[in-house]
């Protein structure tokens, strides 16, 4: 992952205070744990995730309540993972992303391969033209799903809210502000392969498709 | 080779769990015989796991005069086991309890090898797909699809094999 330069070392050598290291790598550049493939366990997120989701079941009046906590649970991890991300790229393209097809494919490969090890299974636009500023994100099987069954009088749940607000938070760190929503689709037709399929609504705001627009002219 | 039907019971001698997977291998007993069934193996499997009281007796005896020497933590006695197996012409049945208390009872045709195995398989996946499962209750009935699913295909390719 970490393709890294010699970064802002040399200019940073005059600035009294700050020093980096020689050879331009922080302690954002890598992550805490040096294990060869730097992964945590499953088991023992699978049980902190459980239990992330009957905290935020808590005192819900409804299923809408309770993916908005999850939602908002996700929100902070999306807008520091943006910059987290963003650092650890190779210095000339350490932009944040300026257009919304850069900005998806940002966190179809970059968000999703730092947080699942894998990119996420597929980008769509929505095909409906009353919605353009509609995008979808298709993940087959979310991981944090990966353990969960939802009973069937909650059938409209999908906790893969909490992913929702982690990408809801990129979008938003990124000046994009959108909102995204998490919406099962195994079962039905297609899906019937993949169980647990899940697609990531993104719905921009209308300022956001308003300035695409004016890039595109220019 | 066949396995024919698996049953939960939790540590209060609750039926949590109770599915059949082989049509005709046994008979069909109706909910509420399942329930007592249950409840009457939980009382005898705490009778039969108070039968051994000489080795626990000598087990506690070796424990005490180590624990001395050494110096670490004294070692946890093995709980009471109870009975584990059941045989009869057309079935034989294992009982596996958890540390919890939790007991799974695979009830499988008598020839079947390597039960310990598929047990400890199950209980994998009552562990990942019950126990990690936010919406599931302690103690009350499984109703998890993703457990039923993946435990349904698993039970499927060794009922095939």
């Amino acid at each position: 992952m970490a393709h890294l330069g010699p970064g802002k070392a040399a200019s940073s050598k005059e600035q009294a205070g700050l020093r980096y290291p020689s050879n331009g790598k922080t302690i954002y550049h890598r992550p805490l744990n040096r294990s060869k493939t730097a992964e945590l366990s499953q088991a023992s997120f699978a049980y902190l995730f459980s239990e992330m989701v009957s905290y935020a079941q808590r005192r819900v009046t409804g299923i809408q309540e309770l993916e908005k906590r999850l939602n908002l649970q996700g929100h902070p991890i999306g807008l520091k993972l943006l910059d987290l991300l963003l650092i650890r790229e190779p210095p000339r393209s350490q932009t944040r992303p300026l257009t919304i097809i850069a900005l998806l494919h940002f966190i179809k490969i970059n968000l999703w391969t730092h947080l699942f090890g894998r990119q996420a299974d597929r980008l769509e636009k929505s095909s409906n033209p009353d919605t353009p500023d509609e995008y979808m994100i298709i993940d087959n099987e979310p991981l944090v799903n990966a353990y969960i069954s939802v009973p069937r009088e909650m059938s409209q749940l999908n906790c893969a809210a909490f992913v929702a607000g982690v990408v809801e938070g990129v979008c938003d760190g990124a000046m994009f502000p959108a909102r995204v929503t998490a919406h099962s689709v195994g079962g039905k037709e297609e899906g019937e392969m993949w169980p647990g399929k899940t697609v990531f609504l993104v719905k921009f705001e209308p300022e956001v498709l308003e300035r695409e627009a004016l890039i595109g002219k220019g | 080779m066949t396995v024919f039907a698996l049953i939960i019971i939790n540590k209060a001698g609750g039926l949590i769990y109770n599915r059949t997977f082989h049509e005709g291998g046994l008979n069909k007993i109706s909910t509420n015989d399942y329930l007592v069934l249950a409840g009457t193996f939980h009382g005898v499997h705490a009778i039969t796991a108070r039968l051994n009281p000489l080795k626990s007796a000598a087990a506690a005896a070796k424990r005490t005069s180590t624990t001395s020497t050494a110096g670490g933590m004294p070692a946890r006695p093995e709980p009471p086991s109870g009975l584990e197996v059941l045989e009869s012409e057309n079935f034989r049945m294992q009982c596996f309890t958890t540390l919890t208390g939790v007991k799974f009872l695979l009830f499988t045709d008598p020839t079947q090898a390597n039960v310990d195995a598929t047990m400890r398989r199950v209980y994998d996946m009552y562990t990942d797909y019950v126990m990690k499962n936010p919406f599931y209750q302690l103690e009350m009935p499984v109703r998890c699809d993703m457990f039923d699913r993946k435990l349904g295909s698993y039970i499927r390719e060794i009922n095939n094999r």
